[in-house]
């Protein structure tokens, strides 16, 4: 599909989205003809604008298909283990997960305040589920694609952390979870007044009154840039790990000696992402810990 | 980049994921890993009451040794000190026997010479009466003075 090599890149990052296409919809076909639809379809997309097209009721089946395959994988391993579980000598692969989880659990203590069941399982999650879609970063951009195209599938972005769909969705259930503790914990007068009575506020009644608004729309913004920044990050530092992957990837079809130098950077730059997909894998977890703990803070 | 549903499927997976670990895998592995720590420390501390417990052995051990030693000494300077009474004694006693023997034997010579004494003392008279017989010839009468003769025997 791809022939030069804005084509390649744009490629490479478009998502195998399956969405509905409305009635009249024009679809234009690899060979260049354009059908019309006579009713509206649900249909796998054939380019980047028919998936823009589809609107929200679309899913990209790459990103959910590979984060739930890693989240499956996961589970079966962390299930395994626990299944396993005993106070005997611990090997293998168990003795990994307790590794893990024994990291996990330091982590949690040292940084959450509070007492809840939730909050470690949930670093794990992060923690592990966050890692492998990153670590998909690592096979080689070309080997997947090639292989799905191989069986009629056009478009395949494996590094589900590349998807903004996919970091927000994750971002957005710890800011739902840090909002329901906050109320859980504080009521919801605590909350509110936690979102109108700082940073700004006075003895005098009405001087109050004045800073509500003020402060209101401060401490919203500070509470609002955390989901938004801890998914912008995880997803701007996957992305553009990607990109540059993509951008090497491109060098292969430039001639022997560019071939060459492509491989080793390909090489550098993957010993270079595993620190990167293993910090970014951290700071999402580590951020989670810490906002709930200030949700579990009582003022 | 668009931003669509995909999210909610996400918001789903993860949901469950962290349902799952929350309810299968966090509780049972800690838990087990909770009961091995104290399983481990448990053993820890027995082992060192066993090292404890074999120290204590060994001074006690060491104790009896040496108690032992010192007995066996004792009882050996004992034994010293009865076999040197013994030697003693048994000296003491070959030295009464001994003069006991020397004594005996000096009397028996006493009694020998004593007997040789009273031999000799009648040869003699009997040699003076044979020479003075021989010398007075008949002159003498061999009774009248063979009184004298006895006298002079005795007197030797």
């Amino acid at each position: 599909m791809a022939t030069d090599a804005t084509g390649y890149i744009k490629h490479h990052l478009t998502n195998l989205t399956y969405g509905e296409l409305p009635a009249g919809y024009e679809r234009v076909e690899a060979d260049g003809s354009i059908v019309e639809l006579t009713e509206a379809t649900w249909t796998l997309a054939n380019s980047g604008q028919e998936a823009a097209d589809m609107g929200f009721w679309a899913f990209h089946v790459d990103s959910l298909g590979w984060s739930a395959g890693l989240a499956l994988l996961l589970m079966f391993i962390f299930g395994r283990a626990a299944k396993k579980a005993s106070t005997d000598v611990p090997t293998g692969m168990q003795n990994f997960v307790e590794l893990i989880l024994d990291f996990i659990n330091t982590t949690v203590k040292e940084a959450f305040h509070g007492s809840s069941k939730l909050v470690a399982p949930l670093a794990l999650t992060i923690f592990t589920w966050v890692f492998m879609m990153n670590a998909m970063d690592l096979i080689p951009v070309d080997v997947l694609p090639t292989i799905f195209g191989a069986f009629g599938v056009h478009f395949m972005k494996v590094v589900p952390s590349t998807d903004v769909n996919i970091t927000f969705g994750m971002s957005i259930t710890v800011f739902a979870m840090m909002i329901f503790y906050s109320i859980k914990i504080k009521g919801i007068s605590g909350f509110v007044g936690e979102l109108t009575l700082h940073p700004f506020n006075s003895k005098n009644m009405f001087v109050q009154a004045l800073f509500i608004p003020v402060n209101f729309f401060l401490e919203s913004v500070a509470l609002l840039a955390k989901p938004i920044s801890l998914a912008l990050r995880l997803f701007g530092n996957m992305y553009a790990g990607e990109m540059i992957f993509i951008l090497i990837a491109l060098m292969f079809s430039g001639g022997m000696a560019l071939a060459l130098l492509g491989g080793v950077l390909q090489w550098a730059w993957a010993v270079f992402h595993i620190l990167v997909i293993t910090l970014q894998a951290f700071i999402f977890m580590m951020l989670t810990i810490v906002y709930l703990s200030m949700a579990h803070e009582d003022h | 980049m668009n931003i669509n549903a995909t999210l909610i499927g996400q918001i789903i997976t993860f949901a469950i994921f962290v349902a799952f670990c929350m309810k299968y895998v966090w509780p049972h592995l800690l838990g087990a890993m909770a009961e091995r720590e104290k399983k481990i420390a448990d053993g820890l501390d027995a082992a060192n009451r066993a090292t404890r417990d074999l120290e204590l052995a060994q001074q006690k051990a060491g104790e009896q040794l040496r108690e032992s030693k010192e007995k066996a000494a004792e009882i050996i300077e004992q034994a010293n000190k009865r076999a040197n009474q013994i030697i003693d004694e048994a000296k003491e006693a070959a030295r009464e026997e001994g003069s006991r023997l020397a004594a005996a034997a000096q009397a028996e010579i006493e009694q020998d010479v004593n007997r040789a004494k009273e031999g000799l003392r009648q040869q003699v008279s009997a040699l003076a009466v044979a020479g003075a017989s021989k010398i007075l010839a008949k002159s003498v009468d061999e009774a009248t003075h063979g009184e004298l003769l006895d006298q002079l025997a005795n007197e030797l």
